[in-house]
């Protein structure tokens, strides 16, 4: 079992919005460090979604119920409304179509909770103003020729795909890279945070 | 990875004397069962695993039969100390189904009532019909509950039916490269597998033996086409290409291409080892396999009263059970409320995969059962 201390800081800051004993689906549930921790901390029920086989085994090795498939592909296999939360942890940014997909969280979970990597940040736009290159950064360090973010988006573009959309956001975090909230990130968010968690509903 | 044989193996004939009801109405008073166990049942009796054995299989699973014996059993790869299905944790039960032809009581096995062969007189079965006699033989063994049950291909089915009709008989129903029922293609085959050994003159309406024949040019066509089924279109290009044998082409029927030979040799081998009888019973509880028949064609409430855990998995190079069936299986579990985990298997092969040792295959598999034995461990 994962002892919450030995929880990754991305995967605390995400698991006090879930509430006791929901049931969750967890999009990208990478090796289901997170959703082993819920099951064990706040005995959610649920399952993971993952496209990778190396986390396939690992989410088995854990315990965790895992589901092989691509997000792309929709969530055609789940039910309208069948969970209380739709988790995606880093992986919105990697999608073809991240609306979509918002879209069909959204339709199978009563609330969505996303992490993406704010392309607002400081040093993001320092990158490419002074640099002149596609950034890459301690939270984005790949090229942009081999980087599975395809869609990368800012916290003020996000917040305007849900505006344009009617979803609610109904709980945000913006964080730092060491996934704290601090002065500068209240004051400028956009341009402070290096990761933002968001929660949406329908409006 | 440490990984041993569990050796030389006998099979054990098992008497099961309650009477069997069957889904066509009739009954056996007793009936035999060859099975093989490997591993040792622990005092709690916990850490029982059933194989469930496919379309020809049997229950020489693993090991071989004698020192001097190179021929293993038909899931060897799988079954053994550090092996996924792991010998040193589990007391594994292997066994050759009722309607068999390795042993078991079956078409090719006395009828006690008439002192003659069954022959075409046996009962047809179902797969809900293997599962009552599988639970007879868990009885006798004095296993309360299966710590797993699994099984590939027409196995696969026998689990999905363990897992629907005796909930506190399995607590992991592990389910591979099998579907919730056929489809229309997997019926025409087996249809036109039936019509080869049914149409072939030496069949004498199932009656063969009593007439000192085999059906041998139907069963074997049979077996030709069912290996069709079993491999991908790029495992076959793969494996025989589409070059002459010879130089140039002999205007005959002989066989001149590499997969011409395979098949010819396949559908040989197999009337050398099999019953045409019980693959025509065998088909036919492949076709009349659905769980959710008797829900209104709901799969979802069909497994509503399961109590087993489910791993799914599913190969990507198959056609004959493709992913897209196995994903049936988990949405409707899913929609359930089961717990389930499902892993797609990158493979070439196509269906015969499940018996394949591939990496990715194995280690989800060993993964899943090292819990399985932690849980049970007693």
């Amino acid at each position: 079992m994962s002892a919450p201390q030995m929880l990754r800081a991305d995967l605390a800051a995400l698991s006090d919005w879930i509430p006791e004993g929901a049931r969750v689906l967890d999009l990208g549930c990478g090796d289901g460090a997170l959703l082993a921790h819920l099951t064990a901390t706040r005995g959610v029920r649920g399952y993971g979604l993952e496209i990778d086989p190396a986390n396939v085994s690992a989410c088995i090795a854990q315990g965790v119920n895992v589901i092989q498939a691509d997000l792309n592909e929709g969530l055609a296999d789940f039910e309208d409304q069948a969970f209380d939360v739709v988790l995606m942890n880093q992986a919105l940014q990697a999608l073809a179509r991240p609306d979509a997909a918002l879209a069909e969280m959204l339709r199978v979970g009563k609330k969505a909770i996303v992490t993406f990597p704010n392309f607002g940040h400081w040093r993001v736009r320092a990158s490419l103003a002074l640099g002149g290159a596609m950034p890459v950064t301690p939270s984005l360090p790949e090229k942009w020729f081999n980087t599975p973010n395809i869609h990368l988006c800012t916290v003020a573009d996000f917040e305007a795909l849900a505006a344009e959309r009617g979803w609610r956001i109904s709980r945000k975090a913006l964080l730092d890279h060491d996934h704290r909230s601090g002065l500068a990130i209240r004051l400028m968010p956009n341009a402070f945070a290096e990761m933002a968690i968001y929660e949406l509903q329908k409006g | 990875m440490n990984q041993g044989t569990v050796g030389v193996v006998s099979p054990q004939r098992v008497v099961i004397t309650t009477p069997l009801q069957l889904d066509c109405g009739r009954s056996l008073p007793s009936h035999e069962l060859m099975v093989e166990t490997y591993g040792q049942l622990n005092a709690a009796k916990s850490n029982a695993v059933l194989i469930c054995h496919a379309l020809s299989g049997d229950h020489h699973a693993a090991g071989s039969h004698s020192a001097d014996d190179k021929k293993t059993g038909w899931w060897d790869n799988c079954i053994g100390p550090g092996k996924p299905i792991d010998t040193d944790h589990f007391f594994v039960v292997s066994l050759n189904n009722l309607g068999g032809c390795k042993g078991s009581t079956g078409p090719n096995t006395i009828n006690p009532e008439t002192g003659r062969v069954w022959g075409p007189d046996f009962p047809l079965l179902t797969v809900r019909d293997w599962v009552r006699s599988q639970g007879l033989l868990a009885d006798g063994l004095g296993i309360a509950q299966w710590a797993a049950v699994i099984g590939g291909s027409l196995g696969g089915m026998q689990v999905q039916q363990w897992a629907v009709a005796c909930p506190e008989r399995i607590r992991h129903a592990v389910v591979i490269a099998a579907a919730p029922r056929l489809s229309a293609q997997n019926i025409a085959f087996n249809e036109i597998a039936r019509q080869a050994i049914l149409s072939d003159p030496d069949f004498h309406g199932g009656h063969y033996l009593a007439h000192n024949a085999v059906p041998s040019r139907g069963l074997k066509l049979a077996r030709m086409l069912g290996h069709i089924t079993y491999l991908s279109d790029a495992a076959m290009r793969a494996k025989f290409g589409v070059e002459l044998k010879a130089a140039s082409p002999s205007f005959n029927y002989d066989v001149e291409f590499e997969v011409e030979s395979y098949l010819r040799h396949q559908g040989q081998s197999f009337v050398d080892r099999f019953d045409a009888n019980t693959y025509l019973l065998m088909t036919k509880a492949l076709d009349y396999f659905d769980p959710a028949r008797d829900f209104g064609g709901d799969l979802a409430a069909a497994y509503a009263g399961a109590k087993a855990k489910f791993l799914v998995m599913a190969f990507s190079s198959d056609w004959r059970f493709s992913p897209e069936r196995s994903r049936e299986i988990v949405r409707a579990l899913v929609k359930s409320g089961k717990e389930v985990s499902y892993a797609v298997i990158e493979s070439e092969l196509g269906h015969d995969d499940f018996l394949m040792p591939i990496p990715h295959y194995h280690a989800v598999l060993k993964n899943y059962l090292a819990r399985v034995a932690d849980e049970v461990a007693g």
